[in-house]
Order: structure tokens, then sequence, then C-alpha cells
């Protein structure tokens, strides 16, 4: 449990060396080593309580700090990327506009820029990559959790301060990295079971995970670069299972004291969790990759069929759930434009829309959940709005939609997003026009902005000044 | 110095630098709680919908639920198909089904621990207000996968089986 003191380097000569490193170290001296006060922990080791010994009955003879420090090092990975993409979202979200979500997060976000429009498949792939790769992940935590239990049920849980600051550090980590799982997964899938708001609660969360990962990551590092040494990955790769046995004792007591007879190799082990890692991509990626690939994400919202039409493509909020009625989309529509601290305003009807310059392009949108579907969009560039209210390079735009309820029936577009001449008020989609789920009469679409914020059944639009 | 660095890491169990970092960990998740405000990590209506259940309940959930769940299941087959083996008159089979058992067993569990709100139809209404859609395709679906993993590991192990009792007549024939 204590990491390695500085003057023990790791031994690469051979494994057998190593083992002979082992018993010398301070770490294997350490098994009598008591801190202060000793008296407390050689009494805690004493009273040992009744049916601890049971649990003490760990056979595999696959674990060790070898496959633990395999684990880890591909969490050690995956995790900054999943962390990453996750922060970058919240600035995707615009925090400079107060609509990231939670809103006041302190020092707790990346430095706030002003999200790109270019690529335009950008948060696609960061969004896609953040729940892709969170769910790809999940076999592998699960993994090293398996790999490292008996040091939950060790006897004794403590022999020094040090032990008791870093065992209660796991909470941070473990509880962290189980509570970001748990909401992402219910999150993508729509199941609010948690009552509470999940953005809200997987930022902090995710805070409280990054504080017990980095602190997990310094105080072990030594110990994985150490455990990854211990045993080569050929000669690994070389063992049968009959000729697989347990690896050597080590202090930590993940090595099983009286393993049973191995059932699987450790690579057939290694196969198994990289399969399950594949399993779960297969049943994911198809959400973002979109094309034939969806159909493989069989079980995920996005992986379902809606038809073959120009409109049957993935509904982010119906009508119905926003409440738009056709009465308001009708004849009667109207687009107000206005400019900020200005009185007079300009209405637009779909007709005088249709009769401005239309432009087409092919845009994502990509979602929180990390779906995204791409599609062909025609309409009026924002940035002739934008001239038609009076100013030709806007700071930015505030987007109403006639949707009276609900958190994302406004969004703010930066001067960028504004400006970029695939940014449209759509009226049309795949050379039809757009259906009401996908936000009829006019909806905007924005190379790279977070779908929530491409705003439906749009009823006004106020340019800022620069 | 070198004596006050040995005095400390006896008393306090690790070198300082454990201690430093511990301490700033802690503190930034202190400020995530200050942030955040400790009245929002407990829901006073809904008890379990709160924040702070649902982080210690992952964990407990893991640890002591689903944990000793797999390890007792796999226990149990283990030594279950060992019994079989050992009362069995005639040659045993010379392939354990035991990793045709497990490899679908597992993908069956992970399937349904990432995928279950949508198989067991767990917010229906926010998923059709999202949607547009129901989730009634999902069991059906997660069915034919399940049959499909345990139809090919079966496949798996037959073919193994007749492999490797082919092998073994051309072993007792040579």
């Amino acid at each position: 449990m204590t990491p390695s003191s500085p003057e023990r380097q790791p031994s690469r000569e051979s494994a057998e060396a190593d083992r002979r490193d082992d018993s010398r170290s301070p770490d294997a001296a350490d098994e009598a080593v008591y801190g202060f006060p000793a008296p407390v922990w050689r009494a805690l080791e004493r009273h040992r309580p009744p049916g601890m010994g049971l649990l003490q009955r760990w056979r595999s003879p696959l674990r060790g700090p070898w496959l633990t420090s395999v684990f880890g090092s591909v969490l050690l990975v995956g995790l900054p990327v999943v962390i990453l993409t996750g922060l970058l979202s919240y600035i995707a979200y615009g925090p400079q506009f107060g609509q990231a979500i939670p809103a006041d997060v302190g020092w707790l976000k990346l430095p706030t820029f002003d999200w790109p429009s270019r690529p335009s498949w950008l948060y696609r792939v960061t969004q896609g990559l953040h729940v892709g790769l969170g769910l790809i992940i999940i076999p592998v935590v699960l993994a090293k959790l398996w790999s490292v239990i008996p040091r939950l049920f060790a006897w004794p849980p403590l022999r020094s301060i040090a032990q008791l600051v870093e065992r209660l550090s796991l909470l941070m980590l473990v509880g962290g990295i189980l509570f970001e799982l748990a909401t992402g997964l219910l999150n993508i899938q729509y199941d609010y079971i948690f009552g509470f708001s999940f953005y809200t609660a997987h930022y902090f969360a995710a805070w409280v995970f990054i504080a017990g990962f980095v602190i997990h990551v310094l105080i072990k590092l030594p110990k994985m670069i150490n455990g990854l040494h211990s045993l080569s990955v050929r000669s690994v790769l070389r063992t049968s299972r009959a000729d697989t046995g347990p690896e050597p004792p080590d202090v930590d007591g993940l090595v099983a004291a009286d393993p049973a007879p191995a059932t699987m190799s450790r690579r057939g082990a290694l196969a198994l969790l990289g399969g399950g890692a594949l399993f779960v991509a297969v049943l994911t990626a198809g959400q973002t990759l979109g094309g034939f690939t969806r159909r493989a994400a069989l079980l995920l919202p996005r992986g379902r069929s809606r038809g073959e039409g120009p409109n049957d493509f993935e509904v982010n909020r119906t009508a119905a759930a926003a409440a738009i009625t056709s009465a308001e989309t009708g004849t009667n529509w109207r687009l107000t434009l206005t400019r900020h601290g200005e009185s007079g305003q300009l209405l637009l009807d779909r007709a005088a829309l249709e009769a401005m310059p239309q432009h087409t392009a092919e845009l994502p949108i990509a979602c929180v959940e990390g779906w995204s579907t791409t599609q062909t969009w025609s309409g009026v560039r924002l940035r002739d709005l934008a001239a038609l209210a009076g100013l030709s390079t806007p700071a930015r735009a505030n987007v109403r939609s006639l949707e009276r309820f609900g958190g994302f029936n406004h969004a703010v577009l930066q001067a960028n997003q504004v400006g970029n001449p695939d940014a449209l008020l759509a009226l049309r989609v795949n050379g039809v026009d757009l259906s009401m789920d996908h936000g009829y009469p006019a909806r905007i679409i924005v190379p790279a902005l977070p779908g929530v914020h491409t705003t439906k059944w749009v009823r006004s639009i106020e340019f800022g000044q620069p | 110095m070198h004596t006050l660095f040995t005095r400390f890491t006896a008393f306090y169990g690790s070198n300082p630098l454990h201690l430093l970092g511990t301490i700033a960990a802690w503190a930034l998740a202190g400020y995530v709680v200050t942030l955040l405000g400790a009245q929002a990590l407990w829901n006073t209506k809904v008890w379990w919908q709160s924040i702070a259940v649902w982080f210690l309940a992952a964990i407990i959930a893991h640890d002591l639920v689903l944990f000793p769940l797999y390890a007792l299941a796999d226990r149990s087959v283990t030594s279950a198909l060992a019994a079989v083996r050992g009362r069995r008159k005639g040659p045993s089979p010379r392939v354990s089904p035991l990793n045709y058992v497990r490899v679908p067993t597992l993908a069956t569990g992970l399937s349904l621990l990432l995928f279950f709100p949508g198989i067991i139809r767990q917010g229906q209404s926010s998923y059709f207000a999202a949607t547009g859609q129901n989730q009634q395709p999902f069991f059906g679906r997660w069915l034919l996968l399940v049959g499909t993993l345990y139809g090919v590991s079966a496949l798996a192990y037959a073919a193994r089986l007749a492999f490797c009792g082919r092998r073994g007549e051309a072993t007792a024939a040579s």
C-alpha cells in the first residue's frame, strides 16, 4: 500500500532479480513496520473480526502486480481522454454566455475560449469520444477493480496514517468513476431515475474523480512501472493455460496465497477483456459514426431506424414534447430580427426567407449523449440575416424558440459561429421542408455546435454589437 | 535533513510528498462541495435521489453486491463443472466447457449492465419526449443478442470438441 521509497528503483535485469529485489526492498520490510501510533495499528491487527479469514481466500492465480499494472496503464491512457473531452464539452456549451451547466464552477474548468466552428465535425468527435470511450472503458474499470479487490478486505487494513489517508482518497477515485459511469450511462438512455440534475452532478463529481485519479496515479505510478516490468509481455503471450502459474508473492497481497489451478491463461484473460471492450465498441460506435454502422448500436436509443424519408433521421425533443402547435408554425409565423439595445425590429415570414439567397451545407447534429447524424441542410446564412438587421459582423446572436418552457429554448451563438459561411437558419433538409419534429418552420444549424444549441422552431434572433 | 526525512517517513508511514498530494486532493474535493453547496448533496424529500447517496451507493453496489455476486456465480460454475467431471464414468471431455460458459455469460451481463434502461423500459416518458419513439424493441433485441452469444459459444465448443476428438483418435491410432 505504501509507495516505493525513492531509494528503491526497479531492477530490470530479469524477473528473477526482481523477485530477489522485492524480498529485500523496504516495501517487504514494511510488513512489520508500523507508523505512528504503532500500538493502535498493532491492536487493530490482533483484533481481526471473525469471518475475515474466509474473505482472504482469493483463488485466482492471475491476480498480481503485473496484471493490475496492465489494466492500470490502459486506464491511465484512456481516462484522461474521457476527462478532457468532457471538460471540452463544457467549453463548447459557451460558459462565457452563462449557458454551460452548471453555471458557476469557480476555477474548476478549462480556460474559456471561443469554441471553434471548424472543422464541422469537431464536437461530433470530442463528444463521440467522451461517450464512446467512456462506455468502452467500463469492462477495463471492472477488470481493474476485480484485480485489486483483495486489498479491500486485507487485514490489518491500516498500518500508518499514510495508509489511512490513502485509503480514504480511494473513495474519491472509486466512488468518482462509478458515479460518473452510472450517471453517464443513464443519461444517454434518457433514464433520469437519479432525480438530481445530471449536468451538475456529472460535472462536479468529475472533479472529485479527477482529484482521486491524480493522487492515485502519483502514488502508484512507480508501483505500476515496476509491475509492468515484472513479467515480459512476450512470455505472457507464449504461456498456455496449463503453464500459467501465479506471479511471485507481493507485499500488497494481490497474489493469492493459495491459488487454484488456472482456468484461463493470462493471455486468455487479456483477450477476454479486449473482446469485452470490442463488444461494447461495436454496440456503441454506430450512434456516432452513423451510416450502416448505426444498426449495430442495437441497444442504444440512436441505433434505431426511423425510415428512409428525407426527414427520417434522429430527433432530439419532439414538437409534441416542446408543446409546439401548428397554429404557431403556420402562416402566422414570423421571424423577428432585432439588434441588441435598439427598439426597431424586422419581421420576416417564410416566403420572405425563401426569397433570400439560399445556401446548402452538409452538417452534423452532434449531441451531448454522444450520438450524431449528418444531413444536408438548406436555408439562409446567419450572417446574411445579421446584415439584414444592420450588423455585418455581430459579436453574438441570441436565438429564441417558440418553445415556452425547457432549459434549451434559447441559445447564444459566438461571433465565429454566426460568421461561419455554413451557419444557417435552415428551412429545408435533404431537399424538402423541415418536419415539425426537426424544427419547422426554421431551425439553427451551425458547424461543430452542440446539438442542443441548434435551436428549433426559431421565433427570434437578436444580434449583438461588437 | 536526511534524518528529518527518515523520521517523518517512520512517523507518517510514507514520504512527505504523499501527505502533501493527498491533502491537495482532499482540498480540491472540499472546494467542489463548497461550490455545489452541501445541501445539494442531499435531497430532503426523496433521500435516495441524492448525489451523496449515489456516490457512496456506487461503491457499495460494486464492491459489496456486484463483485460478490459474480465471484460466487463463477466459483459455483467452476466447482459444479469440476464435480460433474469427477463423478462421470468413462473418459471426461478433453476440453473444459467452463470458458465457453463464462464468455457468453460475461457478455450478457455486460450488455445488461450497460443497456438495462432500454431493456427493462425504464424512463419511458423522457425517452419518448426526446426521441419520439418507444423502448419496445430493446428487450427482444437483447434476447436475440443473448441467444447469438450462447449459440456461437456452443458452436465453438462443439467444434473444439470435434477437433480434439479427432486429434485424440489420431494419437490413439498412431
